[in-house]
């Protein structure tokens, strides 16, 4: 778990990004928190940088869309999904269990 | 609908028959295109793949499981060369025909050339993944010498990509300031030094007078300024033309491409054009316009599929022209219709830095939207294009 940032610290819309074994983006969705890898399986582009619609976000290059709950890309040109990531909230701050990480720490 | 023909299977094609399959037509779908690869991307044929980070098979524009579950019948290798509306079929040059009852016309462009340089080894052009081939394989042999006539964005990666190389690279355009017209002056000025900054020699303002040829390969490109450059290696890279030629006598109207209504669709409501090969009617302009951007293929696509289903327009492309180029390291990003009289300010970051966003503003309304390595501040200002502009 890595406690990420507090939950106000990411607007509706926005999002914040962050180093654990590869950079991760935390979005907050219309108050859901979401978090995936941040780079597109397409190419070289930073998720967190592109733009939120609903649960979906844009790549800010080729205008792929990733569904954040799912990691799935609904259209061309990405083609895999990106990972997705368990976010959980306490005590208003946002925890990440970055996927894999734990079996590999234990 | 029981047969759908897909003519040109790249990009907009594929975009297209992958829309009617979301959309529910599950009747035969043929894809016609005269390339022998399934359908790949172009743009990094320009970029990664010249410069050897990106490979062949880096490029497939989907996974094999996506080209499957498509369930179409491809036609690779095989070139539309009639449309006849009247049988509803489209003709193979293996004489075959296919019959269908909607037709996707997506067979693109081609790039043009330089008269009187076919078959003089060391003179390409840039446009499929074979030219790209040939290309790349031209650079890698010793160390040439580059010239690349035409200073758009594909002489301009081009250039970016033989520096990458280390190449000696010289870049030649006929205006005093390639990009002028789109960006503005400032911004094409921004341009052209990232060229000589990254080493390239740049030739603005001057005009090829001659090829210079040994008698079978290229040697220098003369220059209306008595100049000569020395070149093993020349790109031509002064636009292209679209593929039409196939559909003399098909009764669509044609144009600069095959004209179409708001919606993608053509003269014959039975048929669409989407991609380059597209002219479509923008409502917003009052004019028609063929946008040769690799966003705008995949937003027609799912247009023009939905209209093509219902024999009818009942949806329009919405989308504002949007395109990006790297060069050089730098992420250069454009959306929008600019004009020359438009204001244009900076609104994000600092032009020195190679960082910014820059809006152009029309009486009072945002028209345009330019970055240079800020994507995030881009994907949100290219959102309000059209809105009333919100000063700086
Ligand atoms: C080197 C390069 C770099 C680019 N970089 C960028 C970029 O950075 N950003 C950007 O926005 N855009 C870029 N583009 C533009 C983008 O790739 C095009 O807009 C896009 O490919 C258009 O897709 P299309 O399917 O309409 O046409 P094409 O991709 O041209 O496909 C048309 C296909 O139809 C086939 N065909 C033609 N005639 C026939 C026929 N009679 N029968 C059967 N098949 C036929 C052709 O062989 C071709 O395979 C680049 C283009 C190139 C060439
Ligand atoms: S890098 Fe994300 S869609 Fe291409």
């Amino acid at each position: 778990m890595i406690a990420v940032c507090r939950t106000d610290e990411i607007a509706t819309g926005e999002s914040v990004k962050f180093d654990a074994d590869v950079p991760i983006a935390v979005f907050n969705a219309d108050g859901e928190f979401y978090a995936v890898d941040d780079t597109c399986s397409h190419q070289d582009a930073s998720l967190s940088d592109g733009f939120l619609e609903g649960c979906y976000v844009e790549c800010p290059l080729h205008a792929a869309l990733f569904d954040l709950r799912t990691g799935m890309p609904s259209c061309l040109p990405a083609k895999r999904p990106i990972r997705t990531h368990m976010v959980s909230v306490e005590d208003g701050w946002i925890y990440v269990n970055v996927a894999g990480q734990s079996e590999e720490v234990a | 609908m029981d047969t759908i023909a897909v003519v040109g299977a790249s990009l907009a094609g594929f975009s297209t028959a992958q829309q009617l399959r979301a959309i529910g037509f599950d009747g035969r779908l043929v894809l016609i295109g005269s390339e022998a690869q399934l359908p790949y991307d172009r743009p990094p044929l320009s970029k990664g793949f010249l410069t050897g980070e990106l490979t062949a098979d880096d490029l497939p524009l989907a996974e094999q499981t996506d080209f499957d579950e498509l369930a179409a019948e491809w036609e690779l290798g095989r070139t539309a060369v009639a449309l006849r509306p009247e049988q509803a079929a489209v003709e193979l040059d293996d004489g075959r025909t296919i019959e269908a009852d909607g037709v996707v016309v997506a067979t693109g462009a081609s790039p043009r050339s330089l008269p009187g340089t076919e078959g003089i080894a060391g003179i390409h052009l840039l446009r499929s993944l074979a030219d790209a081939e040939r290309l790349r394989a031209d650079l890698s042999t010793g160390s040439p010498r580059v010239a690349i006539i035409g200073a758009g964005f594909i002489g301009a990666e081009v250039a970016a990509s033989c520096r990458t190389l280390g190449l000696d690279t010289t870049l030649i355009d006929t205006t005093e300031l390639p990009l002028a017209g789109l960006l503005g002056d400032e911004f094409a000025g921004v341009c052209a030094r990232m060229h000589t900054e990254h080493g390239v020699q740049l030739r603005y303002g001057a005009k090829v007078s001659e090829l210079r040829t040994d008698g079978s390969r290229v040697t220098g490109v003369a220059l209306s300024t008595g100049e000569l450059i020395d070149a093993d290696v020349v790109l031509v890279g002064i636009g292209v033309a679209p593929n039409i030629d196939w559909l003399a006598g098909s009764g669509l109207a044609l144009g600069d491409g095959v004209l179409c209504d708001s919606g993608c669709v053509t003269s014959n409501p039975a048929v669409v054009a989407v991609g380059d090969v597209a002219n479509v009617y923008r409502p917003d302009r009052g004019t028609r316009a063929r946008t040769e951007h690799w966003t705008s293929a995949t937003q027609q696509a799912a247009t023009a599929a939905g209209n093509l289903l219902l024999s009818n327009t009942t949806q329009e492309v919405q989308s504002v022209p949007y395109f990006w180029s790297d060069q050089h390291g730098v992420r250069i990003q454009f959306a929008g219709t600019p004009q020359p009289a438009d204001e244009i300010t900076v609104v994000d970051g600092a032009v020195d830095d190679r960082r910014f966003v820059a809006n152009y503003v029309r009486d009072g309304q945002l028209v345009a939207v330019l970055a240079l390595n800020n994507p995030r501040a881009f994907a949100r200002a290219r959102r309000a294009i059209g809105r009333p502009a919100v000063a700086a």
